[in-house]
């Protein structure tokens, strides 16, 4: 048998291959949503509420059909009249009105829609709209809108504000082993209101064929399968009669994951009008309505023995959700996987419960480059254990080196429920710690404080949960949260890998590539890979929550060893050998005990098609749908280190060293591009990204002007390091990774300034924190 | 209004309402849609184009009349003779971009960059790219690769990067 030779690097997994995507994106050749133009498209612009909270007296469309070249204006009105008022939110618990009905309940909320034949034509009308308002008094903070003095949804039947408790753990152990602990901490820690704020906005081209009855849906869409049954179920559309395309996207980092009064009115514009509808987002109706993450003011508690053992954890959460409840969390899990609140130590018991309530700010909660939560839960806990180390005068390293879960402990159920697959922190704090030479930083940080100098050190040693998840306990409005590969070999050794995920920058189009070459011996460069389109693709709930590898990854694996069992079959055939007697050794089939008798998987897919075994199925392809049997814990060891100057408050990040271990690493260069970006929008948190409202209910962070997105002038340099503890229950052992570096470094961030203002007594800063906040803590300080 | 306007060594006349952005004129009008919109506040630097040869500009800050009688260079004209610019090469090279939203602009700031400082400094280069946002690379990377392509570039003097 001739075999082609091919460079091992360019099978294998663990080796940095080049990106496949990039040459399209580098020329200019990307095909983003508002780079498609299609025949007679009309272009939809949204007016928006100038008000928090007012009634709507009457809305006039008069001026505004009457502007050239506008086709339609609708209003919430006329949606209810379609019975498309209301849409369902992301995990059904409540509903929201895709245009205001009755009042508007947040400042920029969507009052009505203009259809024209440009999208200057239909910005023009849109002031043409006129809208009489009668205000109301908003409710801003969580912790006014527990008196109910003030309704936020009078729609609802419950007249409260108050929209659901959630807890997990024992209430009554924990709080007696608190009361009863030698050394105990409590301090509220604010993680802010802020947007994932990709370059690329949201939009989306509805485009309903009267003739065909199908509805095409150009989406920019983190999952576009959900999104095809979400959109059937709301509008009856049989779901075969939908095809959802998500063409390249430009960051999504959860902002592109719920659905949007935008696409809704889009579609129903197209459905009236007969001809294809486009809605793209401003930058200013990006920040002020779609999306916004966290919003949790948390109360964190723990005990303590006096020589630093940690004996139980509390938290206490009120959660701002806006004016409706379209928090992007798992159906059973309204506040995400919060309960991995324990971090990488041992609690021997703990409890956490939350609270959420509705404001007239607006909606959304989702999963900023962050599975479900976990930003917040980590940042609590790893504030919470600095807090610990400064009450005991303990070396914050030292305070975790001793209450680290063990290797040996794996897997370990913790006292929340959750049971983490693997690791080893105790090795990757160590590797960091002489990484960086921590003994001789806090030397020079000794001998700069003796000079008045402010230098702060900072740890996070964060424990994700990603992977979303296994059936049993994880659906999205009642979809489980498996996900699928469908890959396909052609006759002459290349192939077709399709995955119900759609990658956002992640690189899936080169590590789908990578695992296809691993298991079949076939070349990457000549496997493609297709996501975004419904019609082709196999279903999957999509790209979020760091689940692309841990779910999709692994269906690509199981499905490339489908393939490979047939091709066993075939290559004992092309051998005239019994099926047992052929063994896959160095990426291809051997005659066992024959190292110079090979079938190469290139010549098993020719006589797939033009030799198959006789009485069996031509072809060779196969598809995975992957339900995984728990979810994936990637974790890591941060060390920030910062010297804030005195008289400004200004923060220098000095050096910030990460240690990621998130299990078998497909491609080097890829995963170090996820953690530098990631610690990016961690530094963009924990200094600058804040979405604000004054004590009114204005919106006070409405453009990039206002919303601050590091540049690289700001940005540190990174410098990077794994450590390898494959999952056990992964196929190929890859825990994932995007989300990683946003989740750990906030509290790093902030731990090290903290620090840093530790002589000067001052205990905690929220996020963001600014020049002014930091100067104003050290001028408020007795120093 | 009648403009003429050379872009990427092309001459062009079109009519375009007074209010046109030149970002919206290169997408819309003449179907260049590699030069991206991200911000409308002249804030991220997705739309940057190269004006005459040797200044980079906002397209989404600079309305399409004033294009009149100049010349343009967009992304799709870096690749020369069928070959990458040395740019486009780098951030391929160095992973310079993850979601490539923002790249087109940045590749644009970065030609303009190279072309007045054939060797920049790291700071330099950050200086300059600092105009341009990106949600995904953390810029390391990006300051990775315009390294690179400024040592390709003076290495080759004789390599005009863009037709002008």
């Amino acid at each position: 048998m001739a075999t082609t030779e091919l460079p091992p690097e360019r099978h294998a997994m663990g080796v940095s291959m080049k990106r496949k995507e990039d040459p399209r994106l580098i020329q200019g050749r990307g095909r983003f949503l508002d780079d498609i133009v299609l025949p007679n498209m009309l272009y939809l612009a949204l007016v928006h509420s100038p008000y928090p909270h007012a009634r709507i007296v009457k809305i006039d469309k008069t001026a505004a059909l009457a502007s050239p070249g506008v086709k339609a204006v609708l209003t919430g009105e006329d949606l209810v009249a379609a019975g498309l008022g209301w849409i369902p939110t992301f995990h059904g618990y409540d509903k929201q009105m895709v245009l205001a009905v009755g009042k508007a309940l947040f400042q920029y909320q969507e009052v009505a829609g203009v259809v024209a034949t440009s999208r200057e034509a239909a910005f023009d009308a849109v002031e043409l709209v006129e809208v009489e308002y009668e205000p109301l008094e908003p409710v801003v903070d969580p912790f006014d809108a527990m008196s109910d003095t003030t309704l936020v949804r009078e729609d609802r039947e419950n007249k409260t504000n108050h929209i659901y408790h959630w807890e997990v753990g024992k209430r009554e152990e924990t709080d007696a082993a608190l009361a009863g602990a030698e050394v105990h901490i409590k301090e509220r820690v604010y993680f802010q209101r802020c947007h994932p704020a990709p370059l690329e906005t949201c939009g989306s081209i509805s485009d309903m064929n009267p003739a065909t009855g199908r509805l095409t849906l150009y989406l920019t869409s983190q999952a576009p399968h959900a999104h095809r049954t979400v959109v059937s179920l709301v509008t009856g559309i049989p779901e075969d009669k939908i095809h959802v395309i998500s063409p390249d996207i430009g960051g999504g980092f959860g902002n592109k994951v719920p659905v949007y009064p935008g696409y809704v009115v889009g579609t129903v514009a197209s459905v009236v009008l007969g001809v294809p509808v486009k809605w793209v987002e401003t930058r200013t109706e990006n920040l002020t309505t779609t999306g916004f993450a966290r919003d949790y003011h948390m109360d964190v508690e723990i005990g303590a023995t006096r020589e630093g053992q940690v004996t139980a954890l509390k938290v206490k959460t009120v959660a701002d959700h806006g004016a409706f409840d379209a928090a992007a969390d798992p159906t059973k899990y309204p506040a995400g996987l919060f309960g991995i609140c324990t971090g990488s130590y041992d609690f021997p018991i703990a409890f956490t419960e939350l609270d959420a309530y509705f404001t007239n700010k607006a909606p959304g909660g989702v999963a900023y480059r962050c599975s479900f939560r976990v930003t917040e839960a980590s940042y609590a806990i790893e504030r919470g254990m600095d807090l610990l180390a400064r009450e005991l005068a303990m070396d914050p390293a030292e305070l975790r080196l001793k209450n680290f879960v063990k290797k040996e402990q794996f897997p370990y159920p913790s006292p929340l429920g959750f049971v983490y697959d693997s690791g080893d922190y105790h090795m990757t704090l160590q590797k960091a710690l002489d990484k960086i030479g921590y003994p001789e930083l806090r030397r020079l940080q000794a001998e700069k404080r003796a000079r008045g100098e402010l230098m702060g050190i900072g740890i996070s040693t964060f424990t994700e949960v990603v992977g979303a998840g296994p059936s049993k306990h994880f659906d999205i409005m009642g979809i489980k949260m498996f996900d699928s590969a469908e890959i396909r070999i052609h006759p002459t050794g290349s192939g077709i890998v399709r995955t119900g995920t759609r990658h956002q920058g992640q690189g899936h189009e080169t590590t789908w590539a990578q695992i296809v070459a691993e298991e079949l011996g076939l070349d990457p460069q000549n496997i493609l890979v297709e996501e975004g389109d419904t019609d082709t693709a196999p279903y999957g709930l999509g790209t979020y929550a760091s689940r692309s590898t841990p779910v999709a990854g692994a269906a690509i694996a199981l499905a490339s060893r489908r393939i490979r069992e047939k091709a066993k079959k075939i290559a004992a055939h092309l051998m005239e050998a019994a099926e047992d007697d052929v063994e896959w050794v160095d990426y291809k089939f051997q005659l066992k005990g024959v190292p110079g008798k090979v079938v190469t998987m290139k010549e098993i897919a020719f006589a797939a098609y033009t030799n198959p075994v006789p009485g069996s199925e031509p072809g060779l392809e196969a598809t995975f749908y992957y339900d995984p049997p728990n979810l994936t814990f990637p974790y890591g060891a941060y060390i920030a280190v910062v010297e804030i100057d005195r008289d400004t408050g200004e923060t220098h990040v000095k050096r910030f060293l990460a240690i990621d271990d998130c299990g078998t690493v497909i491609n080097p260069m890829i995963v170090e591009g996820q953690i530098h970006g990631g610690l990016t929008e961690g530094y963009a948190i924990a200094f600058m990204q804040e979405i604000a409202y004054d004590s009114g209910g204005n919106h006070l962070n409405t453009n990039f002007t206002d919303y601050l997105v590091p540049t690289a002038l700001e940005t540190p340099k990174w410098e990077t390091d794994s450590t390898c503890t494959p999952s056990p229950h992964h196929p190929i052992g890859a825990k994932g990774v995007g989300e990683s570096p946003n989740v750990g470094s906030p509290a790093a961030f902030v731990n090290a300034v903290m620090d840093a203002l530790s002589p000067l007594g001052v205990k905690n800063i929220d996020m963001p924190l600014t020049r002014e906040k930091v100067w104003r803590a050290i001028r408020e300080s007795k120093a | 209004m009648k403009i003429s306007v050379t872009v990427n060594g092309e001459a062009y006349e079109r009519d375009v309402e007074p209010r046109t952005l030149l970002a919206y004129f290169l997408r819309d009008t003449l179907g260049l849609t590699g030069t991206h919109v991200g911000c409308d506040s002249s804030s991220c630097g997705c739309c940057v184009v190269m004006l005459d040869g040797e200044k980079a500009v906002k397209s989404c800050t600079m309305f399409a009349v004033m294009a009149d009688g100049h010349e343009i260079a967009t992304v799709e004209g870096l690749r020369q003779d069928g070959k990458l610019h040395p740019l486009q090469q780098a951030f391929w090279d160095n992973h310079g971009l993850q979601c490539g939203y923002c790249t087109p602009g940045m590749m644009m700031t970065s030609v303009v960059l190279l072309k007045n400082n054939p060797a920049p400094s790291e700071a330099e280069i950050r200086e300059a790219i600092s105009g341009n946002l990106c949600r995904c690379t953390g810029y390391q990377n990006i300051v990775k690769s315009v390294q690179q392509a400024a040592a390709e570039l003076s290495a080759e003097p004789a390599a005009e990067p863009v037709a002008s």
